[in-house]
């Protein structure tokens, strides 16, 4: 078999891609392979293509979209969530806020949920540690008022007013 | 365990708050990370890392770190400057510039994934006391892309399931657990073909649960696929044993013997031995042996072996004479 790209030289290189059975061949003799960087292979199957698609519905079609719609843009990479849509990627880490509002869709679509409950980097970390907490004893307080459990409420009350003072201080 | 568990892989994905990622990049920005990360690497004191920048790599050695699993094939293809760092136990590696601005992975053969990510979490402290991370109350750990947001956690387990395969149980199992945020990838990671009935099995979400629920998650479904996999093992062995023994021993036979073998060839090969060990058909190769064949086979790895660039007809002659050496 000859080189799929130069069509001279035998294909030595065989590369196949299966994602969600979809299988995509490319037969390369070891120039074109190298030249192409040996494992860069384009596929219209890649995780950003599957996500430009899986981010589209959630705004409505073209045809919907008001014309006078302003378009977000990034303050700090400019980086429009047009562009966004379309490559699956952050430009920055005020991407984050600037789409902010349209981002809950897209994360409750690919995760299922819209908070992180994870680490928490110990240099800026005590501040949530503290609200985090402050967020487990208010639903504490809740149950206990419900189970009218009046003296462990007015506990779980003290604990949280304590820490609310703890966090305006830092 | 480690008959099923080849390799157990955790992987974070961390950004700097103050360049922008790298998809809006240039080779200024990409600069000044390798260069800032360097420098805190170097004053870790618990791990001695080597520091490639990839560009002032030669090729070979780039493909051969491909497949070693220390760097990934996107690294490799990034547009802009990237690097990584390597500690010399070629356990733990951190990227730079690859999808996004660090990517701390750290790997060992068999079931250790915990291991793994108590190294990964110690070295991403380290990191994080003297690098700005973007991180978000709300939204964690800051990403590229938004399938990493959260954790960045990637928690993964290379399985060698060749009884489920030969079943032809596999499409029901990953058909299953991806309904349960597990992913199934080849050889290479994403977008990679199974070969040597090897599958790469992974979390898919990674915002709304702790990383140790995260690694729960992978760690329950894999010790249920390893059962199934031993009981398939076993089925294969008490209905089959003629069926099998013969499969083992042809495949055996060939290794010991070929002259001339292509990659995809030995690695099919290979898996059947490693089954046949694994079942008491193969007494005289142990697992660690054929596993570490399983590295040496690799189309750069054997000529990183013989210290030279060769053609791929040079390799396949090559490569038998190395595998009939190691079996010996």
């Amino acid at each position: 078999m000859l080189c799929e790209n130069c069509g001279k030289r035998p294909a030595t290189v065989h590369y196949t891609q299966i994602i969600n059975g979809v299988k995509t061949e490319m037969h390369l003799c070891e120039v074109c392979a190298k030249q192409k960087g040996t494992i860069e292979f384009d596929t219209p199957f890649s995780v950003t293509n599957f996500l430009a698609g899986i981010l589209e519905p959630a705004f409505g079609s073209q045809v919907m979209k008001p014309s006078f719609e302003i378009q977000i843009t990034c303050k700090g990479c400019g980086m429009t969530f047009e562009e966004f849509k379309r490559t699956g990627r952050f430009g920055c880490a005020m991407c984050y806020n600037s789409f902010s509002e349209k981002l809950y869709p897209i994360f409750r679509r690919i995760h299922g949920n819209t908070k992180h409950v994870g680490k928490i980097p110990t240099k800026m970390g005590e501040n949530i540690a503290i609200k985090r907490e402050i967020d487990k004893l208010k639903i504490e307080l809740n149950i206990a008022i419900k189970n009218e459990e009046f003296e462990k409420a007015a506990e779980i009350r003290d604990k949280i007013r304590e820490l609310e003072k703890k966090l305006a201080r830092e | 365990m480690d008959e099923v568990v080849v390799t157990s892989r955790i992987r974070l994905a961390r950004n700097l708050s103050d360049v922008p990622f790298t998809i809006k990049m240039n080779d200024y920005d990409a600069g000044l990370v390798i260069d800032k990360v360097r420098d805190v690497i170097s004053r870790n004191k618990q791990y001695k890392f080597d520091f490639y920048e990839i560009r002032k790599l030669p090729l070979l050695k780039r493909q051969v770190l491909i497949e070693k699993h220390l760097i990934s094939p996107a690294l490799v293809s990034s547009k802009i400057k990237s690097a990584v760092a390597i500690d010399q136990n070629e356990n733990i590696s951190i990227m730079i510039n690859e999808e996004d601005h660090l990517r701390i992975q750290v790997l060992y053969r068999g079931q250790n994934i915990q291991m793994a990510w108590e190294d990964a979490n110690r070295i991403d402290d380290f990191l994080e006391e003297h690098l700005p991370y973007a991180y978000d109350e709300t939204w964690g750990y800051l990403t590229s892309c938004p399938t990493n947001v959260g954790t960045g956690l990637r928690a993964s387990f290379m399985l060698h399931l060749p009884a489920l395969t030969l079943l032809g149980y596999m499409k029901e199992i990953i058909e299953t657990i991806t309904k349960l945020g597990i992913a199934v990838r080849g050889f290479y990671g994403e977008g990679s073909e199974v070969v040597g009935n090897l599958y790469q099995i992974s979390n898919q979400i990674t915002l709304g649960q702790p990383e140790e629920d995260i690694i729960a998650n992978v760690i329950s479904i894999t010790n249920q696929i390893i059962e199934q996999e031993r009981q398939a093992r076993l089925k294969l062995l008490n209905e089959n044993r003629a069926f099998i023994e013969d499969k083992v021993y042809r495949s055996f036979g060939i290794l010991k013997y070929a002259r001339n073998i292509s990659s995809n060839e030995a690695l099919k090969l290979i898996s059947d031995v490693r089954m046949g060990i694994s079942m008491g058909i193969i007494k005289e190769v142990t697992i660690d042996k054929i596993d570490v064949l399983l590295n040496l086979i690799q189309p750069a790895m054997i000529q990183d072996y013989f210290g030279r660039e060769m053609t791929p007809e040079e390799r396949d002659i090559k490569r038998a004479e190395l595998i009939r050496k190691i079996l010996d």
